[in-house]
């Protein structure tokens, strides 16, 4: 009896040991997640991984599968670790019709496409607050031209990409008065309007806004391009087709559908053409970063053309789609419109195909401002009964499956095209927006990885305060199970992300700017050229880096009340070798100066006295040696113009 | 007089001498961790170019804590001269085919061979010279420590691995001597 025991105890020992042997062995049920993620010094990532920076305005770059942050990317928001929106040649970039923006709020970076898949050339990005739209170099991941969209509130429907980049799209999100005029908020009904704006990219990558269309006045959120066989489409969702102004979170969510708008842009191109377009005055700015003058210039704009849906008709229809939808994506096939009902009991899948037969066959249900409103059940391929609480956005995997983000149950659901059925959820941590995957919205997808972007952290790190970081989630999806292998941090909030494999980009980034081609108006090509000019109270200082000084290094004659501009030109031909500069007192921001490149900053010394300014990127051995002085005398001092 | 073999040799012995003028005869590569895409000098007959476009501007930079002073390519006559000197051999080769004369090819190695061999001890001595001739104020001083890379082989200078070799068009160079040395042996055994 006792032996029995004894046994039985040993039994319970034996799998008890093997129970908490395994356990620690499965480093906490992640098995080898972290071979997964592990990149090992030296060796590079997979993908590069576009984040947006939402209200810092700015774009994350990181690397997959690691989650390592590479870089952030000056776009909307004056940055002083770069000396973007300080220098004198990246303010103009800032220049809106409401003055010089230093800041702005980022979404959704879009990576430009050529036949449907990611090209790697540019990245496109919107600015939510102060309507604009951003194109990123790919080869210097620069922000090279930034263009205003008039008529607009709230620019969170884009910048969405035709197939080839023809257009970027953008729709507002808040109506407003067009033209923007001081009438009472109660008249929204009345004078309120939504636009959707097409802008042309040339092969050059130059922006221009080639029309709008004048909507009725409700929100339009998001949008996608078709693709394929629905190339020549956008699709644009809308809420508040309630057309309330007051407590939307209630006013706007009473009707049962809202409307996903579908606007065919080849129609739209013919119209143009036709002359149908009337010319609005609006004004709205274009900057460019000109790369030969190594400067940016604004450009202001005065008119625009606009289609109004009466009297273009086929121009756009509309989708009726429950509840509020937030995304509208389209599957790679360019046959589905999946629709994020964030009030939604279900995913509803608008069929293109059907789309164009009920169009055919005038299947429509009423009108709103001439636009027709399709038949709901003669468009629906398909719902997807049991998506989770509060759908948002859906990306594809490119072997038939979608991916949809749910927000209210904090999870992603993998359902199947086709069939509409859910064939596996993950919780993520926690509230999750968008998700992407690598190629996810093209007509390629590179799939292996879904990234949940989240709106809430809270226990997920060690506690920095109330303002705790954001977050982003790796998720396997290489096989039928979703596995979780990584969270990791995020600057900014990021809204939406876009991966691209590295073997695209990596070998066309820039390494530096040559010094021959800088056309800049006040660069010097060496050390020879270097000086400084006086004209009345402006005092021009043409400079020079290099390692490892400053020429000159010494000046005198500058007066109190000067207006100093110090145009410094790194004349370094060399991989990672900026130079920095500030100078004491300095009321500006610093400059950080790539080879090749010239920077100009410009002070205005408000006392008398001797100034050191010195290089800010440790650059070589002798760094710390990188100094200069400037000596200050009081106005009308007559102190010669001298330096060396 | 030359066998057909032989003058085919010779012939090609001497066209094999204008690879020169499409790849360096000489390669100076420097390796440093801070380097991983390489940093190194080409040094062709008549130019100084580098593994990189911007190498040599680069090179210069850095020697410039040492205090050695500037590799200028136009101010190094030897780069004037040598295309001339190559052509020379290329033509007087060529005669020498065409007059199947056995000695000259002979007289045309020992030449080719003496010129090689003072090429390189001019190069040695520009070697000493950037080496040695430092500038006193310079930035970085290490005592006894001087700057002369090898002529053939690696030799560690501070925080740089100096390596250097012949380049291709210098290989071509060694295959022309082979190639004229077989003329004259297929020659002699054709007595």
């Amino acid at each position: 009896m006792k032996n029995k025991k004894i046994l039985v105890s040993l039994i319970v020992l034996v799998i008890f040991s093997a129970v908490l042997y395994n356990c620690s062995d499965s480093n906490n049920g992640f098995g080898d997640a972290a071979n997964q993620v592990y990149v090992a010094p030296g060796t590079h990532d997979d993908f590069y991984f576009f984040t947006s920076g939402g209200f810092s305005g700015q774009v994350g770059v990181y690397g997959l599968p690691s989650g390592r942050l590479f870089k952030q990317l000056s776009v909307f928001s004056q940055h002083p670790e770069t000396g973007y929106g300080y220098s004198e040649e990246t303010k103009p970039m800032l220049m809106t019709s409401h003055g010089f923006i230093p800041w702005d709020d980022a979404h959704h970076p879009k990576i430009s496409q050529t036949e449907g898949v990611a090209d790697g050339r540019w990245l496109f990005i919107n600015a939510n607050n102060t309507p604009r739209v951003a194109r990123i170099d790919l080869k210097t991941f620069e922000t090279n031209e930034i263009i205003e969209i008039p008529n607009s509130g709230g620019n969170h429907g884009s910048p969405f990409l035709t197939e080839n980049t023809e257009y970027v799209v953008a729709s507002t999100r808040f109506s407003v008065p067009i033209p923007d005029r001081d009438v009472s908020i109660s008249s929204y009904k009345e004078n309120f309007k939504g636009t959707i704006s097409f802008i042309k990219v040339e092969s050059s990558g130059k922006m221009n806004l080639a029309f709008q269309i004048l909507v009725p006045g409700f929100n339009y959120d998001l949008a996608h391009a078709g693709k394929g066989p629905s190339h020549g489409w956008a699709f644009f969702t809308s809420y508040n087709t309630e057309e309330a102004n007051t407590l939307l979170e209630v006013n706007a969510s009473q009707s049962d559908k809202d409307f996903i708008a579908a606007v065919n842009w080849k129609a739209a191109e013919k119209f143009v053409a036709e002359g149908k377009a009337k010319s609005l005055s609006a004004e709205y700015y274009r900057n460019y970063f000109d790369e030969e003058k190594q400067h940016a210039f604004s450009e202001k704009n005065s008119k625009v053309l606009i289609l109004s849906p009466q009297e273009c008709p086929g121009l756009i229809y509309y989708l009726p789609t429950p509840k509020s939808p937030h995304g509208v994506d389209v599957d790679p096939s360019g046959e589905y419109i999946v629709a994020g009902g964030k009030l939604a009991a279900v995913i509803p899948i608008h069929s293109f195909s059907k789309m164009q037969q009920a169009i055919e066959s005038k299947d429509f249900i009423g009108d709103v401002g001439g636009i027709p409103i399709l038949k709901y059940e003669s468009i629906i391929a398909g719902e997807v009964e049991d998506p989770g609480l509060g759908p948002l956005h859906t990306e594809f995997d490119g072997d038939g499956y979608a991916y949809t983000s749910a927000f209210i149950s904090s999870e992603i659901v993998k359902w199947k095209l086709g069939t509409w059925e859910v064939v596996d959820r993950i919780p993520t941590y926690y509230s999750i927006g968008h998700l992407s995957i690598p190629g996810g919205d093209t007509k390629k997808p590179w799939g292996k990885y879904v990234i949940a972007l989240n709106k809430i952290t809270k226990d997920r790190y060690l506690p920095t305060g109330p303002e705790l970081t954001q977050s982003a989630q790796l998720i396997d999806i290489s096989g039928d199970k979703m596995k979780l292998l990584l969270d990791f941090p995020t600057v900014g909030e990021p809204h939406y992300a876009q991966g691209i494999p590295a073997e695209v980009l990596a070998k066309n980034s820039k390494k530096f700017f040559e010094l021959e081609k800088n056309n800049h108006p006040h660069g010097v090509k060496s050390e020879k050229e270097t000086r400084v000019e006086r004209k009345g109270n402006e005092v021009r200082v043409y400079m020079t880096t290099t390692r490892t000084h400053f020429k000159p290094d010494n000046i005198e004659g500058i007066r109190v009340g000067d207006k100093v501009y110090f145009h410094i030109t790194n004349l370094e031909q060399d991989w990672d070798i900026p130079h920095g500069f500030a100078i004491k007192g300095l009321q500006n921001g610093e400059l950080l100066i790539m080879p090749g490149q010239t920077k100009t900053i410009v002070w205005n010394p408000l006392k008398a006295g001797v100034y050191p300014f010195y290089c800010t990127d440790f650059c070589s051995a002798l760094h710390q040696e990188m100094s200069g002085y400037v000596r200050v005398s009081p106005s009308g001092s007559n102190v010669p113009l001298s330096f060396n | 007089m030359m066998t057909v073999k032989s003058r085919i040799l010779m012939f090609v012995a001497s066209i094999l001498l204008l690879s020169t003028f499409l790849f360096p005869i000489w390669n100076i590569d420097l390796h440093a961790p801070q380097y991983p895409e390489g940093i190194g000098l080409r040094i062709w007959i008549n130019q100084i170019t580098g593994l990189n476009e911007f190498d040599l501007h680069n090179i210069n930079k850095l020697n410039h804590y040492i205090g050695m002073k500037e590799i200028q390519p136009d101010a190094i006559k030897e780069l004037k001269i040598m295309p001339y000197i190559i052509i020379g051999f290329v033509l007087l080769g060529l005669l020498i085919t065409l007059l199947k004369r056995k000695k000259l090819v002979v007289v045309w190695l020992v030449l080719l061979l003496i010129t090689l061999g003072v090429g390189l001890y001019d190069f040695y001595l520009w070697e000493y010279d950037y080496g040695h001739n430092l500038n006193p104020n310079a930035a970085i001083k290490v005592p006894g420590m001087v700057y002369q890379p090898p002529l053939i082989g690696s030799k560690k200078l501070l925080n740089m691995n100096a390596v250097s070799l012949p380049g291709i068009g210098g290989i071509f160079i060694g295959i022309s001597v082979v190639l004229s040395s077989l003329a004259i042996y297929y020659d002699r055994k054709n007595k």
